[in-house]
């Protein structure tokens, strides 16, 4: 599935009748099986950018079309993964992974693909488990079931690592880019993290400024799975901080 | 130098398996019912033992105390007591099938919360005896007269504790929920009265509570059964240590009842981590 943002706008009401503009004038197309990352500073609307395309909030101006249609609410083809692991504490982990397919009334084959997803993100052993009981990594790895199973056509990503220590995230974002690579679906990947932008992405898209929007677009040509220690994604890194210390320098002097 | 958890690891460890705790816990209770039966001997004798007061001696512990052992054989007693938890049993049926769809609704609506914030909260300060006029006025039967009461006093406490609990569900939840297809009314019946339920068990002892209070006085009406009438009727037979016994009784079934909701909480306690 393809995404395009045409102008997208995204404005909150402030409490004094004021408005405070998040993103301004968005223009973003993103193609069939890309992996983009949204980088930038906390704060500068990516998440919204996010919400946005997931239908979960509504633009306030411009348009977001998913293969050419123009979309207003959520949908599950369209699956998003949050930071906070949000499993829900009454049933266990079983129950969670199925439960938007319960809820859709998907039920052919659920108990088989259930079974294999356990399997694949490493849950075996904690069907019957409910959520406080597991790991922050654990729970992520139940999220990431959960989007999968209903074999979305794009999967957002809210900075789903953000709260993860090193070893346990290094290890999700190797097994995503693995799932990416079988699944072949689209995408989108919101994070702070230029290393783990770098890692991951096939673009990077480098959010901020002010009004803020895309201040510059980087393709990503190395091979998976990338070395940090690369030439390649030394000069990359480099570039994006450049970029985004300029931008920072720039309205800093305003 | 020794963190706040190796210190609580170690006390566990000294207290050992669990029965070891438990016994601690049931020591500290038992000592504390020693406690209140010597202030209960030390402020009977202190009033009843003045002269002029001889006649209210049953009420001190002993001639009390064996009135409740009495009671006990007494079927009259038990049909009391049946008669007294079956009418707190439909007046809090009845305010909670009332409550409940109202306490969810308003919890989901904000501005139906903002419409009935003030109603509801004037509704709930007046005390739910002073319906009893009005009760008597419109229901034939004591009985009914007795359900409307209890309805009455129960049925606030059930819409603002179900009401509070939906409003403080999880926001990422609902979002979830969207994000996975589901619609307006499975948002309902599969996050927020789940994620409610702990509350609404909250509201029902809360009910309960209240329930008991306002029990005894309303069984004060025409009716002839109940721990409210036969307490009356000790008192009109000026028989003070059976009437210190039923309230014994009133106190022991009210513990009785709220501690088997405590337990039923307790298994859907699932946000304790």
């Amino acid at each position: 599935m393809t995404i395009q943002m045409e102008k997208v706008c995204k404005r909150f009401p402030q409490p004094a009748g004021k408005e405070l503009s998040v993103l301004e004038e968005v223009d973003l197309s993103i193609g069939e099986g890309e992996f983009v990352i949204i980088l930038g500073e906390s704060g500068c609307g990516k998440s919204t950018l996010l919400n946005l395309m997931a239908g979960l909030l509504p633009l306030s101006e411009g348009e977001i079309r998913v293969n050419g249609r123009r979309i207003n609410q959520p949908h599950p083809s369209r699956a998003m993964i949050f930071q906070q692991p949000s499993l829900l504490p009454w049933l266990n982990v079983e129950e969670n992974i199925v439960f938007g397919c319960k809820l859709r009334g998907e039920h052919d084959d659920l108990t088989v693909r259930t079974a294999q997803l356990i399997e694949i993100m490493g849950l075996s052993g904690f069907e019957k488990v409910k959520p406080h009981e597991l790991s922050l990594g654990m729970a992520q790895r139940v999220c990431l079931a959960r989007a999968m199973i209903g074999h979305p056509q794009i999967l957002l990503l809210d900075e789903p690592f953000a709260s993860l220590d090193t070893i346990t995230r290094s290890h999700l974002q190797e097994e995503l880019i693995e799932f990416w690579m079988v699944e072949k679906f689209t995408a989108v990947f919101v994070t702070h993290d230029i290393d783990e932008a770098i890692l991951m992405g096939t673009r990077v898209v480098l959010l901020g400024g002010r009004p803020r929007g895309i201040l510059k677009t980087y393709e990503v040509n190395l091979n998976f799975p990338r070395d940090i220690a690369s030439r390649g994604f030394f000069l990359l890194r480099s570039a994006i901080l450049k970029k985004l210390r300029e931008s920072f320098d720039g309205y800093q002097r305003r | 130098m020794q963190t706040t958890p190796q210190l609580f690891q170690k006390r566990l460890k000294k207290l050992g398996p669990t029965w070891r705790y438990l016994a601690f816990r049931l020591g500290y209770s038992l000592l504390g019912i020693g406690l209140f039966i010597l202030l209960w001997v030390a402020v009977g004798y202190a009033l009843f033992a003045r002269p002029g007061y001889e006649q209210f001696s049953g009420f001190l512990p002993v001639p009390t105390l064996e009135a409740f052992w009495g009671l006990l054989f007494e079927s009259r007693f038990w049909m009391s007591v049946w008669a007294s938890i079956r009418r707190v049993m439909i007046g809090i049926t009845i305010a909670f099938i009332i409550g409940l769809p109202f306490g969810l609704l308003i919890g989901f609506y904000q501005k139906l919360q903002l419409l009935t914030y003030t109603p509801v909260q004037f509704l709930r300060m007046i005390s739910p005896l002073s319906w009893m006029p009005v009760a008597l006025l419109v229901f034939h039967s004591f009985e009914s007269a007795i359900y409307f009461l209890i309805t009455m006093a129960t049925v606030w406490p059930i819409i603002l504790n179900t009401a509070h609990g939906v409003s403080q569900v999880n926001p990422h939840w609902v979002n979830m929920a969207r994000n996975q297809g589901a619609q307006d009314y499975q948002l309902l019946t599969r996050i927020v009265v789940p994620a409610s339920i702990p509350y609404i068990l909250t509201s029902l002892r809360l009910a309960l509570g209240v329930a008991w209070i306002v029990l005894v006085p309303a069984e004060f009406l025409g009716i002839s059964s109940g721990l409210g009438y036969i307490i009356n009727d000790a008192r009109d037979t000026m028989e003070y240590d059976r009437l210190g016994a039923i309230i014994i009784a009133i106190g022991f079934v009210g513990f009785v009842l709220d501690g088997s909701i405590e337990l039923i909480q307790r298994m859907f306690s699932w946000n304790v981590a």
